[in-house]
């Protein structure tokens, strides 16, 4: 699979800590705020970038990222404009993984062979689509791995033991456990329950294993970290960009800094996490 | 070992993915995915466990008033002079419409996998009703998702709901219609694994929705091919249904796909044009995608962005449709035409002072589409058309279009 991602969790696994793994939705308020927040990441303190790929109906998602999608569609963002956004941020970045993350239609009509052409082409390290199980393998899944794009599944509180090797068998780059059932955006839930949980899954696979849903400051990036290699927080950030729009919903100059200032305080979050999962 | 066999039958479907062709299948997220599960197991016992079909009869019989009647449209055959046109009176049914077949098997679904608490989507609210009345009736609490826009336009039977004893969610997101409702449901599902069951109202969604779906409503089918023959002594030469996600139409398809004289014809919303955005007609003006877990003809723009529908008709306002209707239109079986919101809306009149039977503006567009063909056919020809629903619900509608005060 590509380089950039496993060598990342490699270097991280070496200095001791998890990942922080920052979400965000691509063209979201505009294509060119959404590319300086992208640039920014990085900086900020983001290890790996999840990319979403706005979605007229995302069935899994909560009212934030909902919106966000669409403000991001109604500014006239599409998947080819999406991997435009990568295509630019590669330039600059060579070392950052990114994963674009959404919903599969887009993608279909797209065309599966030229969008994972062309994802490969403009830098992209993984997919996540979330209306993908297992069960739907052939479709997407197999022919990303084939071009050595990684698939990072989803693993939730309904994935019971029977379920998890299914789940596990052709996901690669690392594993995205949801750690509560519900949309995206939902309260935190206990992290000891989270602990046992990222035990189990790694029972089952040496991938790394990182843990969304419901993060929204430093200190639940801490805590979920201590038993993680990586924390997803998603909302919390697509809401600091909501916060920051003017009334009529454009990007303010305050836009891109209020995200870095909220990613920042998150990675000091990550960095005092360890020890990193004990198993 | 999986050569597809050249289709002996049209009935056969889905296989074991969830499949008709390369339409259906289970494209959800994760969480949901051990829940469909689930249902599938149950489902697979349900079917074949005479006591289950027992109790379906039973409440068939003597809840819904099954089996509705085949009714000769006498006076109607004689002002089109051409084929005789039977309507299957699904309208007749407790709660006014087809959606009571679904809901009835569902709810004993729901029960037998031990859920207590319910949830659905509604565009028209006719399947709101029906679940709200299910839910009433075997005492589940029930929670209904509708569009904003659509608890507007359809307040009598939001008020029916709320008797019934059912919570009803405005949904503004999206544009506040069914597709929006859907999702909503779905949302509600993801985060209420447990205890939740999510009753589907049309033949569409995840495997296995779209063949269990399919299975209670073709109890209209089987039926009226019952009926037919004992009135006619043979099968009919056409069957006509209006199609929205496709419940009706596929209830009243699928016993007749394997009869091969029988012509069948599934109408679409035309809305007010196909040339134009609004309009409803998936098949005929979409294209292949995937949404709200199935594969099937969408209405999307080029970057794969559902688009929002438009029909007269609150009830073929979905962008989509039953992935089965999606193959038999590509096999052939089926023919899907569109009807105009005005064609409808002509015909809704013309069954109302010819008939006395007021019918609901989804059956209406299958009636158009009747009008238009009975005339061109020969006297000893037949037509089967069902009628879905009534109107009561779409007065208000159709007089605020007349330019009547209600």
């Amino acid at each position: 699979m590509t380089a950039r991602m496993d060598k990342r969790f490699a270097d991280l696994k070496a200095e001791g800590r998890p990942a922080l793994v920052t979400y965000f939705m691509g063209g979201d308020p505009d294509f060119d705020t959404s590319l300086q927040i992208l640039k920014a990441l990085p900086g900020a303190g983001a290890d790996v970038i999840e990319l979403g790929m706005p979605f007229s109906d995302p069935m899994a998602d909560g009212p934030a990222i909902q919106v966000a999608g669409q403000r991001a569609l109604k500014a006239g963002q599409t998947l080819a404009r999406t991997l435009d956004l990568a295509r630019e941020f590669r330039k600059g970045d060579q070392a950052t993984p990114i994963v674009m993350m959404g919903y599969y239609n887009p993608i279909y009509i797209y065309g599966v062979e030229r969008f994972l052409d062309d994802a490969l082409e403009a830098g992209i390290d993984g997919l996540i689509v979330v209306d993908l199980p297992p069960e739907m393998d052939d479709e997407l899944c197999i022919p990303a791995l084939a071009k050595g794009i990684n698939f990072i599944r989803l693993s939730t509180p309904t994935t019971d033991e029977k379920r998890l090797p299914a789940v596990l068998k052709n996901t690669s780059g690392f594993v995205y456990y949801v750690s509560m059932n519900g949309i995206t955006g939902s309260a935190l839930p206990d992290p000891s329950r989270i602990s046992s949980a990222v035990s189990k899954i790694k029972a089952h696979t040496d991938l790394p294993v990182c843990v969304g849903f419901g993060v929204k400051t430093a200190e639940h990036a801490r805590l979920i970290g201590a038993a993680a290699d990586g924390v997803v927080v998603g909302t919390a950030i697509v809401a600091q960009i909501a916060g920051s729009l003017t009334a009529d919903g454009k990007a303010s100059p305050d836009t891109v800094n209020s995200v870095v200032t909220f990613v920042r305080g998150l990675s000091t979050g990550v960095r005092a996490a360890r020890p990193v999962a004990a198993e | 070992m999986n050569e597809t066999p050249k289709p002996n039958s049209f009935r056969a479907g889905p296989d074991e993915d969830g499949r008709f062709g390369i339409f259906g299948g289970r494209f959800v997220a994760e969480t949901l995915m051990p829940l469909i599960l689930d249902l599938q197991d149950e489902w697979n016992k349900a079917k074949t466990d005479p006591a289950f079909q027992a109790e379906l009869k039973d409440l068939g019989a003597h809840y819904i008033g099954r089996p509705s009647p085949l009714y000769f449209a006498e006076r109607l055959t004689e002002h089109l002079g051409g084929a005789k046109i039977y309507f299957k009176r699904e309208e007749l049914n407790h709660t006014g419409s087809h959606k009571i077949n679904n809901c009835i098997g569902q709810i004993l679904l729901a029960k037998r996998m031990g859920k207590t608490r319910i949830i659905a989507e509604t565009g028209a609210g006719q399947h709101g009703v029906a679940s709200a009345t299910v839910a009433a009736r075997f005492g589940f609490p029930c929670v209904v998702y509708m569009g904003a826009t659509d608890v507007q336009r359809q307040a009598p039977n939001v008020f029916r709901m709320k008797l019934l004893g059912a919570e009803v969610v405005p949904v503004t997101a999206g544009s506040g219609t069914l597709k929006d409702a859907m999702n909503e449901a779905l949302r509600d599902w993801v985060t209420n694994v447990d205890d939740t069951y999510y009753l589907i109202g049309t033949a569409a969604g995840p495997h296995p929705y779209p063949e269990l779906v399919r299975d209670f409503q073709a109890v209209i089918g089987t039926e009226a091919r019952e009926q037919i023959l004992a009135a006619e002594g043979r099968l009919p030469d056409l069957v006509v249904a209006a199609v929205g996600g496709g419940s009706n139409a596929i209830g009243i398809f699928h016993p007749f796909l394997d009869d091969k004289d029988v012509q069948i014809v599934g109408v679409e919303a035309g809305g007010k044009g196909l040339d134009g955005e609004e309009h409803c007609a998936s098949i005929t003006a979409g294209s292949p995608g995937v949404l709200h877990g199935n594969r099937t003809y969408l209405l999307q723009d080029s970057d794969g962005q559902i688009k929002e529908g438009h029909s007269i008709s609150a009830g073929l306002d979905y962008p989509g449709i039953g992935p089965e209707h999606s193959w038999l239109n590509d096999i052939g079986r089926v023919e899907y035409v569109p009807i105009m919101d005005h064609e409808a809306l002509d015909a809704f009149q013309v069954l109302t002072k010819l008939e006395g039977i007021i019918p609901a503006l989804e059956p209406s567009h299958a009636l158009a589409e009747v009008i238009k063909r009975a005339p061109k056919m020969r006297k000893d020809q037949i037509i089967v058309m069902n009628l879905s629903g009534r109107g009561d619900k779409d007065i208000f509608t159709v007089g605020k279009i007349l330019g009547m005060e209600l």
